[in-house]
């Protein structure tokens, strides 16, 4: 705080332009830049060699990301607390909406048509929880935390859009939506025996969700205890994943040599299963230096979010550090056949311009966070002072 | 402040946490890469082999059968065609409907199509039509787009260019019934078709050949998309038999309408020069796929158009069996050759009457040689009743009756040389003295193939235990060809039956003069007969003796001619059959003369130069 902020006709605790550059981690967006890079280079093998038609878009959504970052990065953190409650109902109502008057594709309803855009409310509900999460454990006392009643209301927080995106029916954003929500609950400092009391009640009420589930989430459940049992039915995802994994060994079989992924045994392999291509093509060297950038991005970013001085900052940051890891590991284990076959891509790296976009917005708050991570904020009324 | 310092210490606290957590979760997963990437590599590398690396068999040529001078008589000609894989074209009926617009395809062709892709897995190829002109061929290649799974193939068919006449003894190739499969997966080919009958099926591995292989890249719809290694294998070996194809030809054109068999042989060699049967049927209509119609039509023919009576057809010798009888009382010292028996047209025994053919007035007093000239029934009833069936059978077994030489052609039939102990086993009866007159003259019991006869020939004109042969070279060897080993019976003995052979074509009383060889080509010696086919009644002899051309085919005698030439120096045995022919002089033996004639000039060993001869030009103006 050596420079009054007053002075500059700011807003009390605001910072200025220069200040918040210099408050931006340039190393983060290197290492981000680094992951995109490998999904680059994959998905011109894909292209057979060309940037067109997927390597060329992933970049160009990359460069939205970035400008998306920068925005969310600039913006005085006390906006968005502010905002965090009407974006969640936002969020929440689009996800409703979705339900009635929602697009199928892909046999779910996930997406809204706007006219000229098309919103998938999902993806907006990652960013929106995180924050309104933060937000309201923001305004609990350390003792507070410790009064079941005051968690009521985060715990519906987050299983009411879980429930409804698990309806539409999208297994993998639901998972991800509970466990980042289970990050920050844990983070604010629920004790240990409440998670294991909602686990204990769901495990309990497994059977009652198995029902819920659809036909082919059971079966991708059911594929996933024993794939060998249908290799070309439902298993045939697995398998063929985990045959190209093996198969690339230990420095792979080469870039554009992947017998697997250019034979098209390997599916969806520019999006869900393209970990398994860069394998496969690349080895488990491939492999383990993008595992080696994600491990660099998790903790810079936790070190980062420790240094914020503000607990809305520091759950936002974390939230969105979690949130990240869930997709990184979800995405891995599901390849090497670790976890059922859920629909969760790859952070930076699968081509698809709504994660991209979402996972660019979430590491921008937390810049933001560490980019105003002196910035005074009060534990009552932050959005109206 | 201290609340937010006690809120900040968790929050630090519970991070460590969550990052320990993370960073265990991630360390599971480097495991599992090392595990599938390092532990397990190798076995992941062979299942990413096997799904991309596919083993095609390539289906070897077959090789050609030819006669003794390197004429084809099976052939294998490019054939332009097209198959269907179900799997990729979805609806079936659907896509053949549009392949009609440009070949056509019979309602019949359509059912076994639709029946064989039940059948098959649903991604093995079935064919849909074979022998495509160019033309077709190329517009099926031009709208592949439009006829998903359908894929124009450059394939084989086997040709017959000599047709009927050959049609039993070549046989044909068909496709591999379920009977067949050995586990041998040149069999599960595609259209692979084996030999079904005849020399086909006989040397059938060695005209098959050695299966190639292609190693294909494919991708996971099954494409191929690179060849990565390719073995073309081994083609099968010519099969060069010991026939004479023009001869053959020849023979047929002679026979043409009748239901007969000729037997041209070799009687030093062994050597089959002609193994006719006639009516005979298109092989390539097998090769294709016969329909039930043109099958019923086949099984029906009074004509037998599907049995090879070369080595199938078991007749009565008749009278061409007397030979064998004359042998045995000779070799057995039951009688001299000057031996007499006066015939009167008929013997008696008990209430029977045995009567010869000529019955009024009979052959007057015989000695053997007349006997065998003039065909006397009479003198050899005598003659079989003296020495009795068993000698008779021993005897003729020794001159190749009674057995299968084991050819190896399906449906090769041993005929039948009764014994009395064969009669006890298969009737649970004695054997009369009346059998004993039945058998001297070659009916009754015997039973022989026009194959037997040539061999019987053969062997009394040689005087040696020659043996049939048929293929020549085979697999890339020559077949040895030895001297047959002396027939242990006494020469004198076997120059008396000749000489009476000679006297049936030259003798002044002779059955079969008018089987003499035109000047030049030397002296034959034969003898005719005239097998009945079914017992005459004594009413029927009382009332009137019909003449054969006055009965209904079917109730005609089978005429034969056996014969052997030159008489100086025997190198040709010719036995001929016509069934229902009436009498062996009247319809075989000019028949066997024409053939005789016909093979001595084709020897190479006397045949002019530049001379032209009749079954050369067999098959040119048809």
């Amino acid at each position: 705080m050596s420079l009054s902020s007053t002075t500059l006709g700011l807003k009390e605790g605001e910072l200025t332009l220069v200040q918040k550059l210099l408050g931006i981690r340039w190393f983060l967006l290197m290492l981000i830049a680094a992951a995109v890079g490998i999904g680059v280079i994959v998905l011109v093998s894909v292209g057979k060699g060309r940037f067109e038609p997927w390597a060329d878009r992933q970049l160009l959504r990359f460069g939205v990301g970035v400008v998306a970052l920068f925005a969310v990065a600039l913006t005085d953190i006390r906006v968005w607390l502010r905002l965090a409650y009407p974006l969640y109902g936002l969020a929440l109502a689009l996800l409703v909406a979705v339900h009635l008057f929602g697009t199928v594709a892909m046999g779910a309803q996930r997406w809204l048509d706007l006219g000229p855009v098309n919103i998938q409310p999902s993806e907006l509900m990652k960013i929106a929880l995180v924050l309104a999460l933060a937000r309201y454990f923001h305004g609990l006392s350390y003792e507070d935390v410790g009064r079941p009643h005051y968690l009521i209301v985060p715990t519906l927080m987050a299983f009411a859009p879980a429930a409804l995106v698990l309806k539409q029916p999208d297994l993998g954003t639901a998972m991800m939506l509970l466990l980042g929500a289970a990050s920050i609950f844990f983070l604010a400092g629920v004790r240990f025996w409440k998670f294991a009391l909602v686990i204990g009640g769901a495990v309990a009420a497994l059977p009652i969700a198995w029902n819920v589930l659809h036909d082919y989430q059971k079966r991708r459940i059911h594929t996933f205890l024993d794939p060998e049992s249908d290799p070309l039915g439902a298993g045939y995802h697995i398998l063929q994943s985990k045959i190209a994994l093996g198969s690339g060994g230990v420095f792979g079989k080469g870039f554009m040599q992947g017998t697997q992924s250019h034979l098209n045994f390997l599916p969806e392999k520019q999006t869900d299963f393209i970990f398994t291509m860069l394998a496969e093509e690349f080895g488990m060297m491939g492999g383990l230096a993008l595992i080696g950038i994600y491990a660099a991005i998790l903790i810079y970013g936790f070190a980062m979010a420790l240094r914020v001085r503000h607990q809305f900052g520091r759950l936002v940051g974390l939230g969105v550090i979690s949130t990240f890891f869930f997709y990184v590991f979800i995405n891995m284990a599901m390849v090497m056949g670790v976890v059922p076959v859920v629909g969760v891509p790859l952070p930076f790296v699968s081509y698809g311009g709504s994660a991209m976009l979402t996972l660019m917005i979430g590491f921008g708050l937390l810049m933001n966070a560490y980019v105003h991570r002196d910035v005074p904020i009060p534990q009552h009324g932050g959005g109206t002072a | 402040m201290h609340r937010e310092a006690s809120r900040s210490a968790m929050f630090t606290r519970r991070a460590a946490l969550l990052a320990g957590g993370q960073a265990a979760l991630l360390s599971v997963l480097v495991g599992r890469m090392y595990y599938l990437q390092v532990v397990e590599s190798d076995q992941y590398a062979l299942l990413a082999d096997e799904n991309r690396i596919h083993y095609r068999l390539l289906a070897p040529q077959r090789g050609r059968i030819l006669d003794r001078f390197g004429e084809e008589l099976a052939n294998s000609q490019q054939n332009l065609r097209a198959l269907i894989v179900a799997e990729q074209a979805g609806d079936v009926a659907r896509v053949l409907a549009a392949l009609r617009e440009i070949v056509p395809i019979g309602e019949h062709e359509e059912r076994r199509i639709l029946r064989e892709v039940r059948r098959r897995r649903s991604f093995v190829p079935v064919p849909v039509i074979e022998n495509l002109t160019w033309e077709q061929f190329s517009a099926v290649n031009v709208h592949s787009p439009n006829l998903p799974g359908i894929q124009p193939e450059i394939g084989e068919t086997r040709g017959y260019p000599k047709g009927e006449a050959f049609s039993h003894l070549i046989g044909y190739v068909a496709a591999v019934a379920e009977s067949d499969l050995t586990g041998e997966p040149l069999l599960e080919l595609p259209g692979f078709k084996i030999g079904k009958n005849g020399v086909e099926r006989l040397q059938d591995d060695e005209l098959r050949g050695k299966a190639g292989n292609s190693r294909v890249e494919v991708n996971a719809l099954g494409r191929v998309i690179r060849e990565l290694a390719r073995d073309d294998g081994q083609r099968g070996t010519d099969v060069v038999l010991t026939v004479d194809a023009k001869l053959q030809d020849y023979a047929a054109e002679r026979v043409d309408g009748e239901s007969a068999s000729v037997v041209v042989m070799d009687v030093v060699t062994g050597d089959l020069l002609t193994m006719l049967s006639v009516p005979g049927y298109d092989p390539g209509a097998f090769t294709a796929g016969l329909s039930q119609r043109a099958w019923q039509d086949l099984v029906s023919n009074p004509l037998a158009p599907l049995v090879n009576k070369t080595i199938a057809g078991q007749y009565p010798p008749g009278s061409t069996f007397k030979m064998m009888v004359a042998m045995a009382a000779l070799e057995t010292g039951a009688i001299s050759p000057e031996y007499r028996v006066s015939c009167n047209g008929m013997v008696e025994l008990g209430s029977h009457e045995f009567y010869c053919w000529k019955r009024r007035p009979g052959h007057g007093s015989l000695k053997l040689v007349e006997a065998i000239e003039q065909s006397c029934d009479c003198y050899f009833y005598d003659v079989a009743r003296k020495i009795g069936v068993d000698k008779i059978a021993e005897y003729s077994r020794r001159f190749g009756l009674g057995q299968s030489y084991r050819l190896g052609l399906p449906g090769e039939r041993p005929g039948l040389i009764p014994t009395r102990d064969w009669k006890r086993a298969t009737y649970g009866q004695p054997w009369h003295p009346g059998d004993n007159l039945n058998t001297g003259i070659g009916q009754g019991y015997v039973l022989s193939t026009p194959l037997q006869l040539a061999v019987m020939t053969a062997r009394l004109a040689s005087g040696r235990a020659v043996m049939p042969r048929l293929v020549k070279e085979s697999g890339g060897r020559v077949a040895p060809v030895g001297e047959a080993p002396l027939l242990p019976i006494h020469a004198p003995n076997l120059k008396t039956v000749q000489d009476g052979m000679f006297r049936v074509v030259n003798g002044p009383a002779g059955t079969a003069k008018r089987a003499k060889l035109p000047e030049g080509l030397g002296l034959i010696a034969g003898k005719t007969g005239s097998s009945q086919v079914r017992r005459i009644s004594k009413a029927e002899r009382q009332s009137k003796v019909r003449k054969n051309e006055e009965k209904p085919w079917i109730e005609r005698d089978h005429a034969w001619f056996v014969c052997y030439a030159p008489v100086e120096q025997p190198r040709y045995a010719c036995a001929v059959l016509i069934e229902h022919g009436g009498s062996g002089s009247g319809a075989a033996s000019p028949v066997a003369r024409d053939v005789m004639i016909e093979t001595l000039k084709r020897d190479p060993s006397r045949r002019q130069p530049g001379e032209r001869l009749a079954s050369d030009l067999v098959g040119r103006e048809t």
